[in-house]
Formats: structure tokens, sequence, C-alpha cells
């Protein structure tokens, strides 16, 4: 059992120097047999063992993390979280998320730092308006909060914006979702984990998953580089590596995988508090807590496993944010990295079954994953312990591309793919 | 990040080309008589491997024709170039 953090361990604990904390997550070593296996120990991965645990009372689950939990793409976003979609599937999913985030912090007795500060959705030209209007009515619809705001209303929510109508993508307004923001992303990792492990979930790193043992059309185990882990249920929560889980199963994905990149700055005082998104120049803006500008680039073209793009995805990104934000010319940026996405057709995510028994996938959410971390594990838990999809997730199915019936969020997608 | 030898310009910069996705994915001769699952494993399922890749780009600042390549996405290294029409490198 874990021992509650309060003001009160941290008062106990600062007597000896911060140095006896209790460990967060043990280092247990696979046993043989597990009913229920995680591959991917991101947030996604470690939320849906979490969820399992807790909402479906299920014990004996692992999550095997090649790395080390939250190293992939949980630990390279942007952190933004919104639920401002078009579609009313896209809607209840992503707004699932929000709801949950809202509590998180209480839930998991661990900080995430989820600051509802709100999202921006700049608009550059008339077709950018009567779309971001349109999506204003949908959220509406939805239950969803979305403000618009024009030029003025921009200039004043956020005055660092250059409003001029002289540039060359000039703002003509904004839709604003207040209850958006951000979070920590790497505490939601630790967060999830630490809850999950206190509930018997194994926790293992350093764990590669090197194939999928098949009988028939049902599961029989995994081979990893820690030793064979017999199991009759696989949720693979792989991210960038979705299709390279399911090429070891025989399965083919809807997939590609590519490169996204992201920067931070050197850090600044307090200088933007909101996020500002801009789809049509691609630059999104926030400040992290420590005062560096944390800025979303935008994808490669092309399949690649490499975790670095290219220069001129940067470049494009940059004189973006130069010319909406000349304030930030002699800034200098302190790190840059990129992280694999896995990109579906049209650009939603997949929580789905597949055409084996016993094999589930949590994948395809490209550009945007974090946002719905604990709504995508939510979903996935419930589909896997019952076998069956949530009604929130049944249309993030993966036979919506035999069927035709996709979800296209290409418009409400932050990244232009 | 790497330099493409244009099968007919040599070599250039990758940001001189476009990329056109998986190479050698041919369109259905009757598609009339496609299932839906046919047609989704044409339109949609793609091999997204993690290794050699065999795809299609086009010198869209240079020449502006179609070739293939066959490059190693694990590591961005290309393997060969070669012409549309012409078969893969094993």
């Amino acid at each position: 059992m874990k021992n509650k953090y309060s003001i009160f361990t941290l008062i106990k604990n600062s007597f000896s120097y911060h140095e006896n904390w209790q460990k967060a997550w043990g280092n247990p070593k696979p046993k043989s047999y597990y009913d229920i296996v995680i591959v991917g120990g991101g947030g996604h991965g470690l939320a849906t063992a979490y969820y399992l645990a807790k909402e479906h009372n299920l014990k004996n689950i692992a999550v095997v993390e090649k790395g080390w939990i939250g190293g992939g793409n949980t630990g390279r976003n942007t952190t933004i979280i919104r639920s401002n979609y078009l579609w009313d599937a896209s809607a209840g999913l992503y707004d699932h998320a929000l709801k949950i985030w809202e509590n998180l912090s209480q839930e998991l007795n661990f900080n995430v730092m989820f600051s509802q500060r709100g999202v921006m959705n700049l608009a550059h030209n008339q077709h950018d308006v009567r779309e971001l209007k349109r999506r204003t009515h949908a959220n509406r619809l939805n239950g969803i909060d979305c403000e618009w705001l024009n030029v003025d209303q921009v200039k004043e929510f956020c005055p660092i914006i250059n409003c001029s109508p002289d540039i060359r993508y000039p703002v003509m307004g904004s839709t604003l979702q207040r209850r958006a923001g951000t979070a920590r992303h790497d505490a939601v990792a630790w967060g999830y984990a630490r809850s999950a492990d206190s509930m018997g979930v194994d926790i293992i790193q350093n764990c590669e998953v090197k194939g999928i043992k098949r009988k028939g059309d049902s599961i029989e185990g995994l081979e990893t580089t820690k030793g064979f882990i017999k199991t009759s249920k696989i949720g693979v929560a792989a991210a960038g590596h979705s299709s390279v889980i399911a090429n070891m199963a025989g399965l083919k994905l809807p997939l590609e995988s590519k490169p996204l990149q992201a920067l931070v700055s050197e850090p600044i005082k307090p200088i933007i508090d909101t996020v500002v998104m801009s789809n049509a120049v691609h630059a999104y803006v926030s400040q992290s807590d420590k005062g560096e500008l944390v800025i979303g680039a935008g994808t490669d073209s092309y399949v690649s496993y490499t975790q670095k793009g290219t220069h001129e995805i940067i470049e494009g990104t940059l004189k973006a944010v130069l010319e909406l934000y000349p304030i930030f010319s002699r800034l200098r940026m302190l790190r840059q990295w990129g992280g694999i996405v896995d990109i579906c057709p049209d650009a939603s995510p997949i929580i789905s079954k597949t055409s084996i028994k016993g094999l589930y996938f949590n994948c395809g959410w490209g550009t945007g994953g974090f946002k719905a971390t604990p709504g995508s594990g939510h979903l996935f838990a419930y589909t896997i312990a019952k076998d069956e999809p949530h009604a929130l997730n049944a249309p993030f199915n993966i036979n919506r591309f035999v069927s035709g019936d996709l979800v296209d969020e290409h418009g409400a997608a932050a990244v232009a793919h | 990040m790497f330099i493409i030898k244009c099968p007919y310009c040599g070599e250039r910069d990758h940001s001189e080309f476009s990329y056109g996705g998986e190479a050698h994915i041919n369109r259905p001769k009757k598609p009339t008589e496609l299932t839906d699952d046919q047609w989704a494993e044409y339109l949609f399922m793609r091999k997204n491997i993690k290794g050699i890749h065999y795809e299609r780009w086009n010198h869209s600042h240079g020449c502006r024709r179609w070739f293939n390549m066959a490059r190693d996405t694990s590591n961005d290294k290309i393997h060969s170039v070669y012409k549309i029409g012409e078969k893969p490198p094993v």
C-alpha cells in the first residue's frame, strides 16, 4: 500500500532531507502468466492498467515497456489538453477525457498540474473564420464550452499576439475553450504508474516485445527481452510502434508513423498565460511553469522511426511564431526533439478489438494523443475487460475503414497532415 | 536530413522532393468487383514498416518525375533508388 502524499508527509520527509520517500512503483520480475498484458508504459498504457484494476477489479495485470515509463511520446508532447473537436463521436471521446482530467490530481493523489488556462485556435482567412465558427456551434451543441473571439477580443485575451492587418496571415478571430489547458506530462505517467502499482499491477520496464505467439485466432503470449510471458489478452498502446507490434501478430493497420517535432525556448518571465494554436500558419505556443515557451512544430511527410525530423519543419514553425509574436524575435531555443506519431487516414484514433481474439489496439492518436490519456485508458480498459467497446469508443473501431464510417477530424487536429 | 539521388538529376537535398507514400500498391484491375475488405486494404492499410521501406518520391522542385526508393525507416539511410516500373531491389 502506498503512503498518501500530503502536506504532512512532505513536512515529515523534510526532516530526513527527502531521502527516505517510499518508492512510487516497484521493479518486479515478470511472472510466467498474466491475465492481461498491456504493451507500452506511456500514459495511455498505464492509465489502461489503472482502470482495469480500479474499475473492473482485475488483479493479474502487467504493463511491459521497452524503455522507461513515460519516456516515449508521453514525455515528448506539448502537453495541450482540449476537447473542441467537430464531430459528435470525437466530442464525446475527448470531453470524456477532459472531465477526468478535471479531478485527476485528487483521484491519483498525484499533482498532474492540470491548468485550465484556455486554448485559442486562431483564424487567418475567411475559410478559417467559417470553419472555426462552425466548430464553435458544433461544440456548444455537444455541451462543450467554446467561444468565438473577434480580433479586439483576441488582443485583449492574449496581448502579445500581433493583430496587425498588415502581416502575411492576419489574425481574423479565434475560438476559445476556457476549460482547456495543459498538464505536466511526466506526472501523468508517474501518477498512473504509482496508483496502478499500489493496486497490484506489475510495471516491467526495459522489457521489449519481440513477438506475439498465436494459436489460430487467439493469443498465447508474448516473446519479450525478459522471456516468454503467457497471457490470453494483450492490449497494445505502443503509439508510433503500433504497426511494428501489429506485424508481429500478422495484422496490418491503417497507420503511417511519422516524426513530429517540438521545441522549447530558454526560460523567460511569464508572458503568455494561455495556449495559442494556429493551424493555418502552423504555430502553437504555450509557456511552461519553468518559463520556457513550448512550441509545437509539424510532422514530416515520410514514414520514419528515427525520432528526429527535418530542419525545414522547425524553420517553418519559427517563421510563423515570429510573425505572430514579434516580441520573441531575440529569444533563443533551448531544446528540440522529435517523437514518432502513428497517424490514421481520418486523423482519429483506433480503440478497438481486432480480428484476433484477445488482441486489442489503442493507436492512431497521431499528433494529439496526450489530451486524451485518461479517457483513452478508461475506454480501452472497458473494451479489454468486457471484450466489447464502450458506447464512447464504438465509433473508433478498426472496422470503420471497411465500412467507410470514418471520423474525419483533419480540421480539428492541431497538426496538419 | 538526407540527400536523395534522383535517378534523372543526381544528388539533391531532400527538401526538393515530395513523398508519395508506400510503393508497389497496384490499383485494382476490376474495381467494381472488389469487396469492402479489399477496398479497405487498397485504400488504407499500410505496411508502415520499421526497416527497409519501398516508397515513391517525386522530384517536385526539380525534374518533376516520379521514382521509387528503398529506405531504412529505422535510420533514414537510403539503400537504393530505382525508376518507376523497375523491380524493387531485394
